[in-house]
């Protein structure tokens, strides 16, 4: 039973201990769940408790279901970043759709407008299909073209099939899952990053970040508090779904993955909508005390954190909960994880008016409890006790356990290779790209890395998602380094980014997290936008192994060095522990979703691509660096590996001044961030929205020159008579830079060859479907 | 006469306030939020089916919706001569299923939920939710439909363009394999249009060319010189 249930022997103690007797088997699971990785934090809380959570706007930050800063006129922004991973891993549709669903209601339970979702999607490689394999079980019709029946995604609406069918069906199927959650819903998709790397093969990655929009006053929440007051469960009825979702999300991913098909939930985008719109209307009525969202554990946790937060215990009764099947157990109505829930806790007296707006929208809804002076959660069936724990010692009471992070002893391992590979030592390598045509010129070289995965367009993705719904998306998916919102009504904007390269972690954990802050920042200022605060999605192996305990840490000393260097704080996020198979862990991804201010949307946005012919092209930032980690590596030689440049941070900061003074003055006439695939294709892709080809003077051009990645780079386009300010700027703020050359003509130029931007736009749009990927 | 514009919600509609935002916000048309219940809609001039998954769109697009009180209610609506009615996205395929609208729209050629922008052309200015246009103008419009692939009998589409009820094509790629790139329709009495193209995503500068608003401002002309 202890097994199953996820408790070891210690644990088990405890809970005797603190209870003066045996649990039954529901408190069993009450436990189970409360004390979970999942849900209690207990491995990862003494890190988490590192990274700066204060700052001047923060009006919420963690311990609720979202944070939430204050932007301008009364405006607050609520976000938070959730992981799906181990649901998206057995189950990939329904995996990935609830996964948004759950960070849609925790937003909702701030009392706000969910106005976006990002989602950051890590897959094992794709490889191109075999040929052999290409016509097998398709008969086709002449004339037309054959698919292959494994890439049809037959499993796309309703997820009937949804058998795990390798590293293409769960791409695939998370793609649907999400397009088929989010389109329903009518939250925009506007933005999020897709990496392909063996490590990921069998622990795919799905973090769903959600943006809410809310005034001041509206601010809700979820506590249950005033002795007498009704909880409410409300939205769709329970079933038997999901039963020990957040206990298998707290485990190593297994062989019996089919077992644990019936862990995931299924996702009703619907009524999700319907459930939103009436929480909203439900937020306007003052008896509101408190609300949240029945996520991982489902009622086992929501309402006991809810009356930890109100310092009150709370009670609830069985029979009063809306089920949807017959014969229901009360430890499965319990546990279930149905999803599209919500408990609602309102002052006495005041039900009917809400069950009213509930039931006007089609939803289930039912008072099923009430807060009560003792601090104990208490479970009732037909008015008989079965299970009564203490609250304190149900939430947070959770023993910590006894980790201890230490480094790998071969900490400076050169290359990690790729598997079944032949592995090239990056110190030996000749780097130094020839002159002249053939495969090594820079020409072949750059268009080979704009079609790789990585780097490669994700429009195949992006297209299935709806962007434009809700009609505030300035800047969308494909076209800016992060997604810009207006408010509408108001002068100002949102800009959001989320995105974490696992490479460079696993290469050096602490960089890594200093990369990740980083990375984000740049992409908000890259459209004009100040960074304002910060949600993580940290997602590690099996914690309980010391080297990857330590990388977890690193990851977090270093997230937390970078946020305090640019002043922001945290204010939400997840852990994802015990994404490894049998034979494989995942890079260490500490993922980060960026939230940034635009403080007047129309004149100070700044686009991502060249815009007119003769403006000048300059680099800002550091003009060298070691290219540990970078795609190039990979895509030429099959190393991932090298050594990493160390971030200056003090260079950040100065960097991220200078960019904020140059938007103010409107002095920049488009942006972009360096990162992967280095300073060529960031400079290709300047030229993609708007064909503009450019004239480059560069002294190196060797292979670390054109594509390695180090950090703290802009390219940006200036107006020729706006140099001498552009230039006064960055001498002010002492930050480097270099004129690169021009914008013009319809291909780049330099050291006497030119390439088409037609004909490398072609290979960065072909780069999924080059792989077999789609059809 | 002062227009008065109603936007019908049902549960699963997400384009709603999108709608109305530009009718109330941009036009400054009264226009109220209309729950399907409803059926008291003499009093308005413009009826705007909105986009969305109502019922979830489960079932099939707009199969459900069909039968809400609402919808029940257009056909006496139109017989009375009360006003326009327009379908966008969702709100046309609840037309087409309501038999108010010729035709079907089925899911995507390529079985995949598409959202991008497209490039359309008016095929007919001499109607009230186009009279702003020139004839062959060539204009842009977000899509974001899986369902949008418009199919009718050749009998039905011979006379669709033998009445010049055909509004709107996709012009150059037809994203999602209507049959004769119809993107847009209207009925024979020029009263009931269908949009799959969202004109309301494209009301603005600061979201694109903002030419999508030249549609409602042809509805609003339309009402004025009534």
């Amino acid at each position: 039973m202890n097994k199953q249930q996820g408790l070891s022997a210690h644990e088990y103690e405890q809970i005797c201990q603190a209870l003066q007797r045996e649990p039954n088997e529901l408190e069993l699971g009450l436990f189970s769940l409360n004390w979970s990785e999942h849900c209690s934090y207990k491995s990862s809380k003494r890190f988490l408790k590192l990274l700066p959570t204060v700052g001047e706007r923060v009006l919420q930050g963690p311990g609720e279901n979202a944070g939430v800063l204050e932007l301008e006129n009364g405006w607050c922004v609520a976000f938070k970043v959730e992981s799906h991973n181990h649901p998206s891993a057995v189950e990939p549709f329904n995996g990935a759709a609830t996964g948004v669903g759950g960070i849609i209601r925790d937003i909702l339970s701030m009392g706000a407008r969910p106005i976006a979702l990002l989602d950051s999607l890590r897959f094992g490689d794709l490889t191109p299909w075999p040929p052999s394999q290409r016509r097998v079980k398709s008969l086709g019709v002449e004339g037309r073209e054959t698919p292959d029946p494994q890439t049809l995604g037959l499993s796309v609406r309703g997820g009937v099939g949804g058998e795990v069918r390798g590293v293409r069906g769960v791409f695939e199927g998370v793609v649907a899952g999400i397009a088929h959650y989010g389109n329903c819903v009518g939250v925009p998709t506007v933005g999020g990053d897709v990496y392909f790397e063996d490590a990921y093969a069998e622990n795919c990655l799905v973090n769903v970040l959600c943006v809410g929009l809310l005034k001041k006053h509206e601010l809700k929440r979820a506590v249950a508090q005033g002795i007498g007051n009704k909880i409410l469960l409300v939205g769709a009825r329970t079933g038997r779904d999901g039963i020990h979702g957040a206990t298998f999300a707290s485990e190593d991913l297994l062989g019996e993955r089919e077992e644990k098909r019936p862990n995931v939930q299924v996702g009703d985008p619907f009524t999700a909508k319907s459930l939103i719109e009436a929480t909203l209307e439900a937020c306007r009525e003052p008896e509101l005390v408190g609300l949240q969202d029945l996520g991982a554990g489902g009622l086992s946790t929501a309402p006991p954190e809810m009356a930890t937060r109100g310092d009150a215990g709370l009670a609830i009764d069985i029979e009063e909960i809306p089920v949807r099947a017959e014969g229901m157990m009360p430890y499965e109505i319990v546990l279930s994880e149905s999803q599209e829930r919500m408990v609602l806790c309102v002052k006495a007296g005041s039900e009917q008016k809400f069950l009213k707006i509930y039931h006007k929208w089609g939803l289930e809804a039912a008072v099923i409890g009430e807060v009560i002076s003792e601090r104990v959660y208490r479970i009732r069936h037909e008015g008989r006790t079965i299970a009564e724990v203490p609250i304190s010692t149900l939430v947070g009471g959770v023993p910590e356990p006894e980790l201890t992070p230490s480094p790998p002893s071969q900490r400076r391992v050169k290359s990690l290779g790729v598997e079944g590979r032949e592995t090239p030592d990056p110190q030996t390598l000749d780097l130094s790209v020839r002159e002249g045509p053939g495969e090594r010129s820079w020409r072949d070289r750059l268009k080979r890395l704009l079609q790789s995965s990585t780097i490669g367009s994700k429009r195949w993705v992006y297209q299935q998602y709806d962007h434009t719904v809700q009609t505030n998306t300035v800047i969308g998916p494909g076209s800016g380094d992060a997604a810009l919102l207006r408010v509408k009504g108001e002068r100002f904007g949102i800009a959001v980014t989320m995105g974490g390269n696992g490479r460079y972690c696993q290469i050096d954990p602490c960089e890594g997290g200093i990369r990740a802050v980083c990375e984000s920042a740049h992409n908000l200022l890259s459209v004009g936008a100040e960074p304002i605060g910060i949600t993580d999605c940290l997602n590690f192996a099996n914690p309980t192994a010391p080297e990857v305990y330590w990388t977890f840490e690193q990851a977090i000393r270093g997230m937390a060095e970078a946020a305090k260097a640019f002043g922001l704080p945290f204010v939400s996020g997840n852990v994802s522990f015990y994404n490894q198979s049998e034979t494989r862990k995942i890079y260490p991804t500490p993922m980060v979703g960026m939230v940034g201010f635009v403080r007047d949307i129309e004149h100070n946005r700044v686009p991502m691509g060249f815009q007119h012919e003769g403006d000048l092209i300059y680099l800002i930032g550091n003009p060298q660096g070691k290219s540990g980690g970078s795609e190039f590596l990979k895509v030429f030689y099959n190393v991932v590996g090298g050594e990493l440049e160390k971030t200056d941070l003090e260079l950040e900061r100065r960097l991220t001044q200078a960019m904020l003074t140059l938007t103010e003055r409107r002095l920049l006439m488009s942006a972009h961030d360096v990162s992967e695939g280095g300073l060529l294709v960031a400079i290709a892709e300047k030229g993609f929205p708007r064909g503009w080809g450019a004239r480059l003077v560069l002294d190196d051009i060797s292979e670390e020159a054109l594509f390695g990645e180090w950090p703290s780079r802009f390219i940006v386009t200036v107006a020729p008579e706006n140099a001498r300010a552009f230039r006064e700027v960055l001498d002010g703020a002492g930050v480097p830079y270099q004129l690169l050359g021009t914008v013009g003509g319809r291909s780049l130029e330099f050291s006497g060859q030119a390439i088409a931007v037609e004909e490398l736009q072609e290979a960065y749009e072909s780069a999924l479907s080059a792989l077999g990927a789609i059809l | 006469m002062m227009m008065h514009a109603a936007v019908v919600v049902f549960p699963g509609s997400n384009c709603d306030l999108d709608a109305y935002h530009v009718l109330k916000d941009l036009l400054h048309i009264e226009t109220d939020l209309l729950w399907y219940r409803e059926t008291d809609i003499d009093r308005y001039e413009l009826v705007v089916l909105p986009g969305g998954f109502s019922y979830g769109d489960y079932l099939r697009a707009g199969a459900i919706a069909r039968f809400a009180p609402v919808v029940q209610e257009l056909p006496n609506y139109l017989e009375r001569q009360r006003g326009i009615v327009l379908g966008i996205c969702n709100g046309f395929q609840i037309l087409t299923e309501a038999g108010l609208l010729p035709g079907a729209l089925t899911r995507n050629i390529n079985r995949q939920f598409i959202c991008k922008t497209v490039t359309l052309r008016i095929e007919n200015n001499a109607t009230p939710l186009t009279q702003l246009f020139q004839l062959g103008e060539i204009i842009d419009l977000p899509i974001a439909h899986g369902e949008g692939r418009y199919i009718a009998p050749p009998q039905i589409i011979e006379r669709l363009k033998k009445n010049r009820q055909v509004l709107l094509t996709y012009y150059g790629e037809n994203p999602n394999g209507s049959g004769e790139k119809i993107a847009g329709i209207m009925d024979e009495t020029g009263t009931v249009f269908g949009l799959m193209p969202h004109p309301e995503r494209n009301a603005e500068r600061l979201l694109g060319s903002g030419i999508g608003l030249k549609f409602f401002e042809s509805l609003v002309q339309e009402t004025v010189h009534a």
